[in-house]
């Protein structure tokens, strides 16, 4: 369809074409989403094959000394001159060694099953019998982790080594000197100060994030449920098995509907809250930034003012005054309103004041965020809106609307991923109520899948299927993200506007 | 003609008047509620009237001095102690990824923003209990560098907002100072650095409000041991069903208490965290 052919729709003919169009394109869009996850991984292979390829090739190709170094790393560094970096290395094999001998290696062994006895009789000095725990499941997959992610680490290391110990050795062969420890370390800092400032907080996550993550995928892997908590039990592999659990619906409380029913309010809750938010901020930042109006710092603090309240005073505060007896209820019955029971009565009025209050948290991050925008739209659109007699609603509808849409799309995506995840609202407010449909398992009405993810951890140790639940958000978030990331990455490249 | 439109624009602008002074009214009066009750004398929990009766400080020095059952002073310490330190951790982590992503070219620069960008999008509280087995494997729960730890070790994940801004300074700054034969460690010290006040600010400000702002990971930490709780943990437990009927006038006070400095902070800093979140966030 051509620009001329677009414009001659009506408003209902354009959104429909656009519709459609972004539907057309989805399959593609998806289909450019996991050829470059693959593309990742094959990349990822491949540079993994040649790093093993050059590994070959440096040893046919080194003298004795840099042989030796793949059985006692830094030996070729140490030999030329390269004392502190040889040192270093040698460092790192015996450490490592050291820490699979005591302790990795223990764990790694009864990796595959994840133990095989949890506990026995032992009989203490005094005579009495007693319970010893042997295997704890828990401790063996995350020991486990640490083990096998370590010795990834220690193994490019290892090959880095190698590498190191064939240079020098090349170095000294064309008659050059190697660089000493104090020229090195300096390079450390242009050269390779990427790696300098990367080290620390690499470590950092790898430790507190990448570790646990690892650990909680594979989690969803196994039976470990509320019937195997260790110590005293043991929980296994079991495949997909959790999977399989969260997408069977059957009969009462079930973990495949409560995810159905829970899916369904997420996605609602994301709608609504991401949008809501989006259009109120919108309006009323054009109503302060509107050229006659005064005191803009006074209504500006008016509102920003609640973002400077910590988030869970502000709600925790909301969920007081929306109580049964709360002052909202007292105020209704000024005006002369029955009494409304906001977080007790009907799934219905439950999850729409959910959403008002949400409005009152989230407008005022809106107005912020977009007001240096809507300063940059060009006064001239306006303008010759004027002239052709739109009204204010037409101008707001055709030009800040779209133009908005268009500039902010990256950060409306991370607001809809940040409400799909949105916790603290559901916690502090509703905690998941009314628990009415008792259908829903270890869920109420209003939960969304985090806060269930959060209850399957903290109330009922169903590990595995809150790990599931997680994997599967993720997959949702990331697909959104990544999909609508490419979105604006093609229409970056439309210069302008129009 | 030209005086209607004149006259329409005024009734326009009455009307934005209107609807700006009922919505900012809605928008404060919460806080002002919270305010007031802060310091009611009388009635527990709520009372059937919009405004309190009788004024006392009691429930600020009670916050204070009655420390048997919550020890409020001791968790407005630990937080503070907290978020000082995990500040310093997340602000350098923030700006020595973002700034290494943003102005250094290395080989494996796009697989590690990528992978960034993949863990960032896993829900935080998956990691959650592996996380707790971890500082216990290493003895550190229910003591505050766990919670330090918790906070700043992932903390250079959010590298997105700061690599926008670091990514709006021209290179040919940092192309005219290596001539001048700066390493690149300096260029981040004496160059970048100084001029990024804005996300400079930005970072330190949520990095330092963080902690104060979380009840989850706390919770999971500190388990029962009270001293060591966090003010937001501390207020969450004053309105638990078991203590609210004698703490609830505490929990306003206390609220009030965490809420004044944060609120003076904010405003204080309010047009850097603009500048920050629109110079590096949104990107058209």
């Amino acid at each position: 369809m051509t620009f001329i052919e677009y414009k001659s729709l009506t408003p209902a003919q354009r959104v429909t074409y656009k519709v459609k169009e972004f539907f057309s394109l989805l399959p593609g869009r998806c289909k450019g989403f996991f050829s470059a996850i693959g593309k990742f991984f094959v990349n990822l292979f491949k540079s993994f094959g040649a790093g093993l390829k050059g590994y070959g090739a440096r040893f046919g190709a080194g003298d004795m000394s840099t042989k030796l170094s793949y059985l006692i790393m830094g030996f070729g560094n140490f030999t030329r001159g390269q004392v502190g970096k040889g040192l270093a290395f040698l460092a790192a094999e015996v450490l490592y060694i050291l820490y699979m001998a005591n302790f990795g290696l223990v764990y790694l062994d009864k990796f595959d099953t994840l133990g095989l006895v949890a506990k026995r009789e032992i009989i203490l000095p005094n005579g009495r019998k007693s319970v010893e725990f042997v295997d704890n499941s828990m401790l063996i997959l995350l020991y486990g982790t640490m083990s096998i992610l370590l010795t990834i680490v220690f193994i490019a290391v290892y090959v880095a080594n190698t590498k190191a110990a064939y240079e020098a050795e090349q170095t000294q062969k064309a008659g050059k000197k190697n660089l000493t420890l104090k020229q090195e370390l300096a390079d450390f800092l242009d050269g390779k100060y990427h790696i300098t400032l990367l080290a620390t907080p690499v470590i950092l996550i790898s430790v507190f994030t990448i570790l646990p993550l690892v650990f909680m995928i594979m989690i969803a892997f196994t039976n470990y449920d509320q019937n195997h908590v260790p110590p005293g039990n043991l929980f296994t592999w079991v495949g997909l098995q959790t999977f399989r659990d969260v997408f069977k619906v059957s009969e009462g409380a079930s973990k495949g509907y409560t995810f159905i029913q829970l899916t369904k309010w997420t996605i609602v809750w994301a709608i609504f809250a991401t949008f809501s938010n989006y259009i109120l901020g919108m309006v009323l930042a054009l109503m302060i930034n509107k050229k006659s109006i005064k005191f803009k710092a006074l209504w500006r603090t008016l509102f920003v003012i609640t973002i400077a309240v910590p988030q869970f005073v502000s709600l925790l505060l909301m969920q007081q005054i929306l109580q049964d007896d709360g002052v909202m209820n007292v105020i209704l019955g000024y005006l002369g309103i029955a009494p409304i029971s906001f977080f007790n009565s009907t799934a219905l009025v439950a999850r729409v004041t959910v959403i008002v209050v949400n409005m009152w948290v989230g407008v005022p991050y809106t107005i912020l965020q977009t007001s240096g925008i809507l300063m940059n739209i060009p006064e001239d659109l306006y303008e010759s809106a004027r002239i052709d007699g739109a009204t204010p609603v037409v101008q707001f509808f055709q030009i800040t609307l779209p133009y908005m849409l268009f500039v902010t799309t990256p950060y409306l995506i991370q607001t809809f991923v940040g409400n799909i995840n949105n916790f603290n609202v559901i916690y502090l407010l509703t905690a998941g109520g009314p628990k009415k449909d008792l259908s829903l398992y270890q869920a109420g009405q209003t939960d969304l899948l985090v806060t269930w993810l959060f209850n399957l951890t903290m109330n009922s140790n169903d590990y595995n299927t809150a790990a599931a639940v997680g994997i599967l958000v993720f997959i949702v978030c990331a697909t959104l993200s990544l999909i609508t990331f490419n979105l604006s990455k093609s229409s970056r490249n439309e210069e302008e506007f129009s | 003609m030209i005086k209607s439109y004149k006259l329409q624009r005024t009734i326009a602008d009455v009307v934005i008047y209107v609807i700006l002074a009922v919505l900012g009214i809605i928008w404060v009066s919460p806080l002002v509620w919270l305010f007031l009750h802060s310091f009611r004398a009388e009635g527990g929990v709520t009372v059937p009237y919009v405004f309190p009766k009788q004024f006392t400080l009691e429930n600020y020095s009670k916050l204070f001095t009655d420390t048997d059952v919550f020890d409020y002073p001791r968790w407005f310490l630990n937080t503070f102690v907290v978020a000082v330190f995990s500040c310093i951790i997340s602000t350098l982590s923030v700006l020595m990824v973002s700034y290494t992503f943003s102005r250094l070219r290395f080989k494996s620069r796009k697989m590690f923003i990528n992978i960034g960008m993949i863990l960032g999008m896993f829900p935080g509280f998956m990691t959650m209990i592996a996380l707790y087995y971890l500082l216990k494997a290493m003895n550190l729960t229910q003591t505050l560098p766990a919670l330090v730890i918790c906070y700043s070790a992932g903390s250079g994940l959010g590298f997105a907002i700061s690599k926008g801004f670091f990514d709006t300074i021209p290179r040919a700054l940092d192309e005219a100072a290596t001539i001048d034969g700066a390493t690149r460690n300096q260029i981040f010290w004496k160059i970048i650095l100084p001029i990024s006040k804005p996300i400079l600010v930005y970072t330190v400000l949520t990095a330092f409000i963080g902690p104060w702002c979380d009840f989850i990971l706390v919770r999971i930490i500190m388990g029962d041991k009270r001293e060591n709780y966090t003010v937001a943990m501390g207020l969450q437990k004053m309105v638990d069903r078991e203590y609210k009927q004698n703490y609830f006038k505490q929990f306003l006070s206390g609220s009030v208490v965490v809420a004044i400095p944060i609120t003076i902070l904010f405003l204080k800093m309010q047009n850097y965290y603009v500048e920050g979140v629109t110079a590096g966030g949104v990107k058209g």
